[in-house]
């Protein structure tokens, strides 16, 4: 599974950190880092937080 | 002969936003193979409307950025747009269809039978019923709103008056304010701006911030008629006073489209009344999602409310769609009670405003939890003395302190258990 995060539409709401915390995190500085090809076991987690992004800037590809 | 279940039969979603879509994807989901149709009024497939306040205002988002992406589950979906629900009968499963257009409706009193049913009409804007003219007065809830706001507000020299002070006023004034209008000035029955929300203290400091970026108040006072002949020419007030106007924005509450329930034995007095299943009038195969479904949250108080948040339509479709397909199929149980936490914010000038759990229960007792109050700050609501909800004010780093507290809100036990 390959997940591409928008970063110009990102806004750092952390929406997608509460529904897949193995996949997105905030760095260090509060800038959102996430794993770009997550395994597909996360796939139900990863679709739950491409749903709750306000901005809908999280897209799996394949 | 053995029914195999779930493969046949036909779910019926009476809208088609956001509500509406995650329902579908949410009905597959949980297992739902038989045919789905959404029904929406609207002409266009679901789009995302928190930027309709502040990104399509300002000429930064074009329809294309907003409309969501559509799931490979939901493609054989079947759209009915440009569509409206005028009816139902829930006893013998039919809902009534209006082809809405350009001219007017047609094709009134089409049938459409369903086995089950998710109720998703959402909310319209409540309009003021003021004398005066109507041409020049404006709501924000559709992409056609916000395209036609948008243009009067780039006039030179605009005067815009917003009506409401609650998240959409304050945020479309900040809007305003960022696109160059001359005046702009929100008006409100209640001393502060967002005040039953979010309570005094933090209404004051977001009073101060507004009006430090050049939004002015007319607070304690309402609307008693429009001046004018043709279109708006100014706001008449409750004191006497009266602003002109160009522009008026009515941001004064919205109205849930329940109508087309009408003589289902139902509560529709605020929205629709349903179990903490979010099941409809007891019954087991209607449901219903977002915010026109008023709902008990056993996390707190089990009043039933309804909750006009971004995050709810998703977390009611989820859940309801369970609650529906687990009965269709033939399943006993179905998922345990619905107890979300809330969550919502609000983008305003150069700041958000974050919350999480339900502030509106603690503005009684308000502690500053992190920061200070004129900068970054996080808020902490409590009743009886424990935590129920945060509220960040601020930049980033209000937002990151605020999450902190989220995790304390979730390990909360239910404010109904204690």
């Amino acid at each position: 599974m390959k997940v591409v995060v928008d970063m110009n539409k990102c806004q750092d709401h952390g929406q997608c950190v509460f529904a897949a915390p193995d996949v997105f995190s905030f760095d260090d500085a509060g800038r959102l880092a996430y794993v770009s090809e997550p395994d597909e076991a996360l796939r139900a987690e990863v679709e739950e937080a491409a749903d709750v992004c306000p901005l809908q800037a999280i897209r799996i590809e394949a | 002969m053995i029914k195999l279940p779930g493969l046949t039969g036909r779910i019926v979603v009476a809208g088609a936003s956001m509500g509406g879509l995650r329902a579908a994807e949410q009905l597959r989901a949980a297992g739902w193979l038989g045919s789905i149709t959404v029904v929406g009024e609207e002409p266009h497939l679901p789009y995302n409307r928190p930027p309709l306040s502040k990104e399509v205002l300002a000429g930064r988002a074009p329809f294309e950025s907003l409309a969501f992406a559509l799931r490979d589950s939901v493609a054989d979906v079947e759209w009915r747009l440009g569509t409206r629900v005028t009816g139902a009968d829930l006893d013998d499963r039919w809902v009534e269809l209006e082809r809405v257009d350009a001219e007017g409706t047609e094709g009134a009193g089409e049938r459409l039978a369903f086995d089950g049913l998710v109720v998703a009409t959402g909310m319209r804007p409540r309009r003021l019923r003021c004398p005066g003219p109507t041409v020049g007065r404006h709501t924000v809830r559709t992409l056609a709103d916000a395209e036609g706001l948008r243009t009067e507000l780039l006039r030179p020299g605009v005067r815009v008056v917003v009506v409401g002070a609650g998240f959409i006023g304050c945020e479309v004034a900040a809007t305003a304010v960022a696109l160059g209008a001359a005046e702009v000035t929100v008006v409100d029955p209640e001393p502060l701006p967002m005040l039953r929300p979010l309570g005094e203290v933090t209404a004051r400091e977001l009073l101060r911030r507004h009006r430090e970026r050049g939004v002015r108040f007319a607070l304690g006072t309402g609307v008693t008629a429009f001046t004018g002949d043709e279109r708006v020419t100014g706001v008449l007030l409750g004191d006497g006073t009266e602003l002109p106007a160009d522009v008026v924005v009515e941001s004064v509450g919205s109205v849930a489209n329940t109508e087309w329930l009408a003589g289902n034995v139902l509560d529709l007095s605020d929205g629709v009344l349903t179990d903490e299943q979010l099941r409809v009038g007891g019954l087991p195969h209607v449901v219903a999602v977002g915010d026109v479904a008023r709902f008990p949250n056993p996390r707190y108080d089990n009043v039933p409310r309804r909750v006009e948040h971004w995050c709810i339509p998703g977390d009611t479709a989820k859940h309801a769609a369970r609650t529906l397909v687990s009965h269709l199929v033939g399943e006993t149980a179905g998922p345990a009670p619905f107890a979300p936490l809330p969550t919502f914010w609000s983008d305003q000038h150069d700041f958000r405003l974050q919350s999480f759990g339900a502030p509106v229960l603690g503005t009684g007792d308000v502690r500053v939890l992190d920061g200070d109050t004129s900068g970054d700050v996080v808020m902490g609501y409590h009743r009886d003395g424990r935590l129920v909800g945060v509220v960040a004010l601020g930049g980033r780093a209000a937002a990151g302190a605020a999450v902190r507290y989220r995790a304390e809100l979730l390990r909360q036990p239910a404010l109904t258990a204690s």
